[in-house]
Parts: structure tokens; C-alpha cells; sequence
């Protein structure tokens, strides 16, 4: 199979996941007892019934099931999403004026986690069964151990409370203003860390498993530095394994930004989802789920094909 | 073992079967003594393990403490009667009487300080682990059970069956576990069987994939053939023969998860959406005091709502994760061990 056509193959394997993730979503909200306005209508009983119809009518809840999410659907792909009904806005600005928080954090997390997860995993790779490797293996195991809500309550209490050197409560700033990128730091070590330990473990032992390749001993034998030889010969064979976790990580970082927003107070995308629960905005709530699933599904399907491209092997599979 | 008997064994079959099976009418369901020595190996790889046997005893201590923090009643019978925490956790201590205020800080009488309402916080930690623990323990059993039937379905049938039951749980891995977490929690309602169930409806996914995956590989050992061809049943086949040996990576993967779905938990109880705000569930200790935290009560910082439930959550899923790899490794030398004694044939 060529590059072009396993691409196209992959590409196309998406769409039915991309319908069923729809479906998903949809039928999460949808099919258990009560709407929307079976709610509106228990907590204002003069409704009366033709009332009720007027406004099930008018959010598309009136027909059967698989009309409504013909209905909800149609309208999405029309960049519909709904009502927020709290502050009476589209759903897609709301979510467009929260996602550069998100994905700020995100991005922070992201380099926090390979500045800490690369040098570590090399380190302790080259330098198996050392104190150092030791070390390596129980900050791994207390990063995914750690809870991140609590990480973050403890590095607030620690650096922003004890050592008084971040602020508490995030600077009333643009986001790319010196101050917020400072601000930035213990909410992306936060959202990082489970992150970090992951990858460290993965590079580890994908570093350590390609040592023992015969290229090595064959760059070795031609005299190279152990320097380049692990610089460049091993780590960019290594890092193949690692893009095809980033997927999986930047799922976690997804979920992670759900509870690390709520501890930060941090206006991004998960605090709304949050919020969106907590108020039942069920438009709001679908839009994000499936924003969520798309990314992950894109996420998955980029990293895919990174990994074909990166290693010709795989296409031959 | 012999070396006689060595040349004819084959990897989870039942040697002892195949030596009684002549003749046929001998068949007996003999013990099988196999299987048992196979798992005292792991156990005794796994007690040499330094830092596995360090969390095996902390998870022991915490489920112990928590199961005698306060007398168990059921339907009006005392069936634990002890009580280690010194008082009942939702109980507001100036209430009742006593000489204490809110936010005092860890002192004898209250090893662990007291919250915003003048909760004994040490008792609530105690107490807390019930709902942590249990919910924990419960998921893992009931998923790593779901997962089982459906991935052990999916590997041996193959086909299409198999590529129908894959797409549904790409579904669910198109989704971060939490978000759903979330969704189940909010359309079920708060409470403590809402919790299991919306852990429950994610959680089984990833030991579908991972019994698939191992069932593969199981399927095409010969003795799969041979009891195929004695006339065994699909069920008897995939029950008796392919799961026992595609078992070990889901303990591993058990062991591995009672952490993550605690440290789930106790997320969903931070955002306000898993138990009751008074409930004494770690989580939701952290969200009650979270405010206080942020915007500083003014003077001394209280440190100690948020140290002590965080790092039992901590405590509980690091022990969780070393018995985890403490097993992972005690498997492995075992596989292993199979590996050089193929190795003789």
C-alpha cells in the first residue's frame, strides 16, 4: 500500500467513527428520562400544554428520536450549536472565546511534559540500573500517582501562598502578556505532570529497547561519539514511539484541563464544561463532547499517519 | 519436572489431564494443580518484590482503617462494632459542645486540624477511604468482568463480529474517561451507586481491548485445536482454555486501575459532582476547602485541609500502582520461565 492510498484508507475509516461519536453524544443527553423541558416544565407548572409543544417545537425536541438528531446535526454541521441560555449566546462563540485559554494551558502542559520527559528518559535510558534510573522510576510512578487537582492546591499552597513567588488568582491580562506566561507556569506544570511521567516511561523503553539494535554497534564500530550515536542515531528512532502515545496524551490533557481549570479559576473550555453540567446548558454540553471527540479522532488519526511517514515499515503491515 | 514430561507439555494444558485420558471414559475434572502452582510462583516472585509488599501493606492498613473507622449497621444490626475515629466525620465538633473552633491547626486531640465547619478532619480521612476504596474495588471487579466476556468474544470469534464490537469501544476511546464520567454523573444525579455505574460505563472498554488483543494471540496455540476437536463447546473452549492463559496482563491492568478509577472519584467529588457536599469523600473534602485556599482565609493558611485527604488519595493509588508493577513483574518472570522451557523442546 502506498503512503497515498493508506492515508486515504485511514481517512476514510474515520467518518463512521466521526458519525458514531455523534450518536454518542447525542443519545448521552438524549435518550434518559426527562428533557430539557420536561424540567422546565416540573419547575414552572402554569405551563400549560400547548405552551410545552410551542417550546419543544422550537428547540427541534417535538418527533421521534432520530429526528431530533437529524435536526440537532443538520444544524451543526451548519455551525448551529445551540443556546447557551444562561448569557442567552451561541454556543460556537462561547466556545470559540474560551478554547485559546484551553489550548494555551494545553500547550504549556504539553512543553512542560517533553522538557521534563525527553532529557529524563534519555538520561535514565543510557544510564540503566543507576541511582539516577532509580530516580527516574519513582518520580514516574509519583507523577501518575499524583492527582492533579491536588498537585495543583498543593503548588498553590507551597508557591503562590508560602513562597508568595506566582500570584493566586490569574492576572487580569491578554493571554500572551509576560505576566500570564509567568502565570502560566504552575497550572501547565499541573496539566503536565501525569503527562510527563507517561512519556518518560515510554521513552525509556523505547530508547533502551533500541540500544541494543545492531545500528548501534554498527555506529559505534565506525568510531562515532556516544554522544551522536544517542543523540541522533537512537533518539530520533525512539521518538517514533513516542508520537504514537501523544495521541492518547493529548486526551489526557483534555480531561486534565476539565479539573486543572477548576482549581486555577482559568476561563478556558473545561471550566465551561463544568459550569455546563452543573447548570445542565445541554447545547453546551453536547458541543463540547462532541468538539472533544472530534479533536481526540483528528488527534488519533494525524498521529497515525506521523507514524507512517516517520516509519515506511508500517504501511506493509 | 522430568524431561520426559517437559517434551510433551504445552503452555495452559493440562498435562495431567492428558495423561488420564487413556482411555477416553477416564476423564476426570482432576484438579488442576497446574494452574495452582503457576500463580504460587507469581505470589512468591511477588513477596521477594520490596516496594510491591510496602504497598500491598499500605493498601491493607488503609482498607482496614477505613473499614473500622466508624461501627458498620445493618438493617439495625451491629456488625462492626469498633470505631477508630475518635469522632463521627459529619460531626460539627462546637455543636456538640466542645471546646473547638474551625480551622485549628493539627494538635493531639486532632492529629489532622479541623475543617471550615470544625470537622475533625482525621476522622473524615479515615472515614473518607469507605467511599474512595469501595467504589475503587467495586469498578475494577465489575469492568474488568465486562471487559473479559466482551474482549474474549470479540478475539475468538473474530470476523465481523469482531470488527462490529471494535468500532463501538473506538467510540468510547473517542472520549477522555472523565468527560463521560462527567455526562453519566450529571444526567444519573449525584450519589454513591451513580458514581460506579458512570465508572463503570467507561471503564470496561480498555480490558475489552486488552483481553482482545491477548485472545489473538492465545487462540492459535494448538491446544486451542486439540480441545476444539474433543468436541468442547465455544463457551468451554474461551472460558477454559483461552482466558486462563490471555489472563495476566488484565491483572496487571486491575491492579493498575483501582488508582486511576479512585483518583476518578475523587476528581468528579472535587468538581462538586460525585457524593454530597457534607460527605466525607476525599475529593470532596478538597472541594470544600479549595475556596479557602485560593482566596486565603486571612492569617495563618490552613495547609492542613488540603495535605491530608489529597495525600491519602496519593498514598492509596502509589501503593495501588507498586503492587500493580510488583504483579506485572511476578507474571512476567513467569512468562519468562515458559519462555526457556519452550526453549528445551
Amino acid at each position: 500500500m502506498s503512503l497515498r492510498r493508506f492515508i486515504a484508507v485511514r481517512v476514510a475509516a474515520t467518518v463512521p467513527i466521526l458519525f458514531g461519536v455523534s450518536v454518542l453524544t447525542f443519545a448521552l443527553v438524549h435518550l434518559t428520562p426527562g428533557d430539557p423541558i420536561d424540567q422546565m416544565v416540573a419547575l414552572n407548572p402554569q405551563i400549560s400544554a400547548a405552551e410545552e409543544a410551542a417550546i419543544r417545537a422550537r428547540y427541534g425536541l417535538d418527533g421521534p428520536v432520530w429526528q431530533q438528531y437529524l435536526t440537532w446535526m443538520g444544524n451543526v454541521l451548519q455551525g448551529d450549536l445551540g443556546t447557551v441560555i444562561i448569557v442567552d449566546q451561541p454556543v460556537l462563540p462561547y466556545i470559540m472565546a474560551r478554547l485559546p485559554e484551553t489550548i494555551a494551558l494545553g500547550l504549556f502542559g504539553w512543553a512542560i511534559a517533553l522538557l521534563i520527559a525527553i532529557p529524563t528518559g534519555i538520561y535514565a535510558a543510557v544510564n540503566k540500573d543507576t541511582l539516577g534510573d532509580d530516580l527516574s522510576r519513582v518520580f514516574a510512578l509519583s507523577g501518575i500517582s499524583l492527582p492533579n487537582f491536588w498537585l495543583g492546591l498543593m503548588l498553590i499552597l507551597v508557591f503562590a501562598l508560602w513562597l508568595d513567588l506566582w500570584p493566586v488568582l490569574a492576572p487580569d491580562k491578554p493571554l500572551l502578556s509576560t505576566e500570564m506566561l509567568w502565570y502560566l507556569v504552575l497550572p501547565g506544570v499541573t496539566i503536565g505532570t501525569a503527562s510527563s511521567a507517561t512519556l518518560m516511561r515510554v521513552m525509556r523503553s523505547s530508547m533502551a529497547e533500541e540500544m541494543n539494535k545492531e545500528y548501534v554497534t554498527a555506529a559505534r564500530a565506525k568510531g562515532l561519539p556516544e554522544r551522536t550515536v544517542v543523540l541522533k542515531h537512537v533518539l530520533r528512532n525512539s521518538l517514533i514511539s513516542v508520537t504514537t502515545i501523544a495521541a492518547f496524551l493529548t486526551a489526557s490533557i483534555f480531561a486534565g484541563a476539565v479539573v486543572v481549570e477548576q482549581v486555577f479559576a482559568w476561563p478556558g473550555l473545561g471550566r465551561a464544561f463544568v459550569g455546563a453540567i452543573i447548570g445542565r446548558e445541554v447545547d453546551l454540553i453536547m458541543a463540547i463532547t462532541l468538539f472533544t471527540g472530534v479533536t481526540i479522532i483528528l488527534a488519533n488519526l494525524l498521529a497515525d499517519i506521523m507514524y507512517a511517514v516517520l516509519d515506511p515499515r508500517i504501511r506493509y503491515d | 519436572m522430568s524431561t520426559d514430561r517437559g517434551r510433551i507439555r504445552i503452555t495452559g494444558f493440562d498435562a495431567d489431564r492428558v495423561e488420564s485420558r487413556e482411555p477416553l471414559s477416564d476423564w476426570t475434572e482432576t484438579r488442576d494443580t497446574e494452574t495452582e502452582g503457576r500463580w504460587t510462583r507469581a505470589w512468591r516472585e511477588f513477596r521477594r518484590n520490596r516496594s510491591a509488599m510496602l504497598g500491598l501493606y499500605i493498601v491493607i492498613a488503609m482498607s482496614l482503617l477505613a473499614l473500622f473507622a466508624r461501627p458498620i449497621t445493618i438493617a439495625g444490626v451491629t456488625v462492626q462494632p469498633i470505631s477508630l475515629a475518635p469522632y463521627d466525620p459529619g460531626a460539627i465538633l462546637y455543636a456538640q459542645g466542645l471546646d473547638v473552633s474551625a480551622y485549628e491547626a493539627p494538635s493531639l486531640a486532632h492529629p489532622f486540624g479541623t475543617d471550615g465547619s470544625a470537622r475533625d478532619v482525621f476522622s473524615r480521612v479515615l472515614y473518607g477511604g469507605r467511599f474512595s476504596l469501595s467504589i475503587g474495588f467495586i469498578v475494577v471487579l465489575v469492568t474488568a468482568a465486562i471487559g473479559l466476556v466482551y474482549g474474549a468474544v470479540a478475539g475468538y470469534y473474530g470476523g465481523r463480529v469482531d470488527e462490529v464490537m471494535m468500532r463501538l469501544l473506538d467510540l468510547i476511546f473517542a472520549f477522555p474517561g472523565l468527560l463521560l464520567a462527567l455526562i453519566i454523573v450529571a444526567v444519573l444525579g449525584k450519589g454513591y451507586w451513580e458514581l460506579v455505574l458512570a465508572f463503570t460505563a467507561i471503564g470496561w472498554a480498555g480490558y475489552a481491548r486488552l483481553i482482545r488483543g491477548e485472545i489473538l494471540k492465545v487462540k492459535e496455540n494448538e491446544y486451542v485445536l486439540a480441545a476444539k476437536a474433543l468436541g468442547a463447546r465455544d463457551r468451554r473452549v474461551i472460558f477454559r482454555h483461552v482466558v486462563p492463559n490471555a489472563i495476566a496482563p488484565l491483572i496487571v491492568q486491575a491492579s493498575l486501575s483501582i488508582g486511576t478509577v479512585v483518583i476518578g472519584v475523587a476528581a468528579l467529588g472535587f468538581l462538586g459532582l460525585g457524593l454530597p457536599p457534607s460527605s466525607a469523600e476525599w475529593g470532596t473534602m478538597l472541594d470544600q476547602t479549595r475556596q479557602t485556599i485560593v482566596q486565603g482565609p486571612g492569617g495563618s493558611i490552613p495547609w492542613w485541609v488540603t495535605v491530608f485527604p489529597g495525600g491519602a488519595i496519593f498514598l492509596f493509588v502509589m501503593s495501588m500502582n507498586l503492587i500493580g508493577d510488583g504483579i506485572n513483574d511476578a507474571l512476567d518472570a513467569q512468562e519468562g520461565e515458559d519462555v526457556a522451557r519452550g526453549g528445551e523442546v
